[in-house]
């Protein structure tokens, strides 16, 4: 009844190609935007003690997570390139990140981090080369590949971690405008500041890019890459594009990951291939081929456990960390299964169901 | 030169000069190949039987091995007679009650997606497994029996070429249970009504649903001898370290051996497990010092990247023809 | 629309020219020695029982196969192989037996991705999507919706392409490959399993194409009687060999072509 775009006419084709061409769906994204630039900072700020921790264990690995789904998502689902080696590729990001700010220590670090997508982007273009040759299946094992070897560099290369003892990178302090945003003693408020604007950029970059001709030419090499062929698209252009782009995502997420979450440290184990698989599970459940899904994705599976350990401590049960992470990946399993049968197209799709929904209501259709 | 030598000359005088150590290796890594080939096998049995790839191949594997040894030890603790055999008898029915559900909670609702939503399936499976095995079994390693399943334990040590090879009886009891696994499911195949039905299956789900043939018995029989395939090698991989889903590492493997062999192909599985073990054990032992080592993690990967290069089929595929 | 190339080639004179064109598939064999032309600015159709190789002939005209053997001139440039995209960006355009559509994509987006080639802003202006990339991306919006309402597709702009009819699949398949602007349009049975009414609407765009845009036109269609009315010169395979060339009137009394489509009196 409220929700409804009638009345809404569009006079120019600028108009109608908007990314949300309703009114209400910018108001949404709107209130949204100035509820997690102002209203959670403020919320942390009256009250530090939950706020930062609703920051520091909620938010901020959130929007890392839903950064490198993204990241996955360009490359599994808008071009249909199945890789198993993101958490790889997180890695290079963050390894490198700290290569660069070890060796220049004074240029600002969120520079840093987007310079360390490029190095990222350069290994995934590399990865992604096979791709020319290689399809479905048999691609998801070269991308094994990428992840089985760069995880054996990040452990076997002591130059890239500096020769610490620990075997881990060791974040050092770097400030921002004369506040320390990595380090142990930045806030998590400065933390997040810092992630939320670059996710949000990023975001809107990768919108950016779908709506236009690269967007349509990586969901055209998805659903018929022969046609693609033959409207003109090269193939291995668009892949390694799609390649390159997708691991630059992935290694700001893996960046931001070690400088902005972790905020000390981080050891090679973190971008193994289990992270590979939990980022590939939050778009398989937000949806593939969806940047909302991969928010949606990104809070369901990360956000999940959470809840899941605060239900048990509530209801006093003896449930055992241990055992909430093993009822944590089987359910995350079933949800797969569930959502593949139910509604192959994920979370997005239901969201848009539920927007259909309401544009009508309360009628039924 | 210094560096070229090492990688083109030095590894080959080495092999040379000890040939005992060059047999040892080649030994190691066939048996590792054999292994690895019966992963693949399971994989190949079900694609060809059901398109459907497989990723939760590996942890079929690791599962069956933790419930064998978990249901041992529980029987051990409570004086059950035999305990051994009671908890084969039993990991198998668990293979198939697992087939059952999953031709009916899984399988059965996707019919006619696409491959892709399928392996992804698979993938959720893989989750589902892990969860449910850690959940039951817990998550710190078990000990595989060997003795108690009457499999050989010691080693035969023997005098060539001028060195000791010492073969493991566990490795050489792997080999003959594996070719008698391949054999029966190559006669299985080839000669039996179910495999001709088995066939025609993979083929055409569609044509074969047409002249009769029921889709879901297929898929249970198919995923349940997988599952037998994976307890088998589950035993045989136990044995050689611990059962814990570290061991999902190495089903992983699997898939480049897969690459290899093409997934249709159960010669190409093994040939696949032969090259790919082989290679790797080579690779580690003459090359790996040159890199630091633990080249083993991705050396696999990279072979049968080398070889879909030149071959994007795989060995044994036919050669794709694109059709529009 | 204009066109960018081949514009000094004048209507009726020889745009494509297939010569001794042989094509096997391991020891089969799909054409052989097959040599025709298609003149600028006519409708020609290709026709021959199934298996005749048809579409294969499409296949090798538009770079998909290379042929093992003779030479394809187009536009004056005789090519020795070529890949699908060069073919694209020479102006060869096609559509598809089995619909070819981008299934995930609305029919809007199947269209605009039809103008790929003619898009030149770079990735950086892209992802900023302001400027000259929004400017380009509504010019070619503007084109694209000339080519949807000349189709009539105007209902179905939004809509996935997958969810459509198979009728009206085939339309914006026809509409995505107008948007290529093509000098040479390869229509590989356009009217296959359409009612009467489809296909009548499918024959008037067919000759609104030629018509309108002077876009010549190669199509394969079973149809005898569409074939007859719409085309000015047919070609009829049979086996793989050219068995006979001519305008309507000629190849409808020729006798080998009566013989392969009806059987021959033994």
């Amino acid at each position: 009844m409220f929700y409804r775009e009638t009345g809404q006419y569009k006079t120019t084709y600028a108009a109608d190609m908007a990314v949300f061409p309703i009114l209400q769906d910018r108001i949404a994204l709107g209130l949204m935007l100035l509820a997690v630039a102002v209203g959670v900072p403020l919320f942390a700020m009256l009250f530090p003690a939950t706020g930062n921790y609703f920051l520091q264990v909620i938010m901020i690995p959130f929007l890392i997570f839903a950064l490198a789904a993204i990241g996955l998502n360009i490359l599994t689902g808008y071009t249909g390139l199945m890789s198993l080696g993101s958490g790889a590729f997180m890695g290079v990001g963050a390894f490198a990140c700290y290569k660069l700010t070890t060796i220049f220590p004074d240029v600002p670090i969120v520079i840093w981090v987007v310079v360390s997508g490029v190095f990222s982007c350069l290994v995934g273009v590399l990865f992604g080369l096979p791709s020319l040759r290689i399809k479905g299946f048999y691609l998801a094992v070269a991308t094994l590949a990428a992840q089985f070897f760069l995880q054996w560099c990040f452990v076997r290369i002591p130059w890239l971690f500096n020769y610490n003892a620990s075997g881990a990178i060791e974040v050092p302090e770097r400030t921002l405008f004369g506040l320390a945003v990595t380090g142990a003693n930045a806030t998590p408020l400065a933390r997040y500041f810092v992630v939320l604007a670059v996710v949000a950029g990023m975001t809107w970059v990768a919108s950016n890019l779908i709506h236009g001709r690269i967007g349509r030419s990586w969901m055209a090499v998805r659903d018929m890459d022969i046609a693609a062929q033959l409207m003109g698209i090269q193939l291995l252009p668009a892949k390694l594009l799609a390649f390159a782009v997708s691991s630059f995502y992935c290694g700001v997420a893996g960046a931001m990951m070690v400088f902005f979450w972790y905020a000390t440290g981080a050891e090679p184990e973190v971008f193994s291939i289990r992270q590979s698989f939990f980022v590939l599970s939050m778009i398989i459940i937000g949806g593939l081929g969806s940047l909302v899904g991969s928010f949606f994705g990104a809070a369901l599976i990360y956000i999940m456990p959470i809840v899941l350990g605060a239900i048990a401590n509530w209801s006093g049960a003896p449930i055992s960390a241990a055992t909430i992470e093993h009822l944590r990946v089987m359910l995350t399993g079933a949800l797969i299964i569930f959502f593949l049968i139910v509604e192959p197209h994920g979370l997005a799709r239901l969201w848009q169901i539920a927007k259909q929904k309401l544009r009508i209501w309360p009628f039924p259709y | 030169m210094d560096i070229l030598y090492k990688i083109f000359i030095d590894p080959f005088m080495q092999m040379g000069a000890a040939p005992d150590l060059l047999v040892q290796a080649l030994w190691e890594g066939l048996v590792g190949g054999v292994l690895y080939a019966l992963i693949a096998l399971g994989f190949v049995l079900i694609f060809k039987a059901s398109g459907v790839f497989n990723f939760a191949q590996g942890i079929m594997m690791v599962f069956a091995a933790l419930t064998l040894v978990g249901l041992y030890e529980w029987m051990a603790r409570h004086g059950v007679p035999a305990p051994a055999a009671i908890a084969l008898v039993l990991t198998i029915g668990v293979m198939y009650v697992l087939a059952v559900s999953i031709e009916k909670f899984v399988l059965r609702p996707l019919v006619n997606q696409p491959d892709i939503i399928l392996f992804m399936a698979t993938f959720g499976l893989t989750f589902v497994l892990v969860g449910l095995g850690e959940l039951i079994f817990g998550g710190e390693p078990k000990q595989m029996i060997t003795e108690q399943l009457w499999l050989p334990k010691g080693s035969i040590d023997m005098k060539i070429l001028g060195g000791l090879v010492s073969l493991q009886k566990i490795d050489i009891a792997a080999a003959v249970i594996a070719s008698a696994m391949v054999a029966g499911l190559a006669v299985f195949f080839q000669s039996t009504r179910i495999g001709r039905a088995l066939r025609a299956v993979a083929d055409d789900h569609q044509a074969a649903l047409s002249v009769g043939i029921s889709l879901n018995q297929i898929w249970v029989i198919v995923w349940f001898t997988a599952g037998i395939v994976a307890l088998a090698t589950g035993i045989m991989w136990g044995a050689r370290s611990d059962v814990s889903f570290a061991l999902e590492i190495i089903a992983l493997k699997a898939l480049p051996v897969l690459i290899l062999g093409g997934f249709t192909s159960i010669p190409g599985a093994i040939v696949g497990g032969l090259i790919i073990g082989v290679g790797e054990k080579l690779g580690e032992f003459y090359w790996g010092p040159l890199l630091g080592g633990g080249i083993e993690s991705w050396l696999a990967y990279f072979i049968a990247l080398a070889f879909l290069l030149f071959r994007p089929q795989g060995l044994f595929g036919e050669k794709i023809i694109e059709r529009i | 629309m204009t066109h960018h190339r081949s514009d000094d080639i004048a209507p009726g004179d020889i745009l494509l020219a297939v010569e001794n064109v042989s094509l096997a598939f391991g020891g089969v064999k799909a054409i052989t020695e097959v040599s025709f032309d298609i003149r600028k600015g006519e409708i020609r159709a290709i026709i021959g029982p199934n298996g005749a190789g048809k579409t294969s002939m499409l296949n090798v005209i538009n770079g998909f196969y290379n042929p093992n053997e003779g030479r394809i001139t187009f536009a004056g440039r005789t090519r020795p192989r070529m890949k699908p995209y060069e073919a694209a960006s020479q102006g060869i355009a096609r559509t598809f037996q089995n619909v070819a559509l981008f299934k995930g994509m609305s029919t809007l987006d199947n269209i605009m991705a039809g103008r790929t080639l003619k898009m030149r802003r770079n990735f950086f202006w892209q992802a900023l999507r302001h400027g000259p990339a929004l400017d380009e991306e509504i010019e070619h919006r503007k084109f694209c919706e000339e080519i949807i309402d000349f189709l009539e597709i105007e209902h179905i702009r939004k809509t996935p392409v997958g969810k459509l009819p198979y009728g009206l699949q085939k339309r914006v398949e026809l509409g995505r490959a107008l948007a290529m602007e093509p000098t040479l349009l390869l229509l590989d049975e356009p009217m296959a399993g359409m009612n009467l009414e489809e296909k009548e609407d499918m024959s008037r765009f067919v000759i609104d194409v030629n018509n309108h845009y002077g876009t010549t036109i190669a199509l394969i269609e079973h149809d005898i009687g569409v074939v007859m009315d719409l085309s000015d010169r047919i070609v009829v395979l049979e086996y793989g060999r050219k068995i006979a060339d001519g305008t309507p009137a000629e190849v409808k009394s020729d006798q080998k072509v009566i013989d392969a489509y009806l059987g021959v009196a033994h």
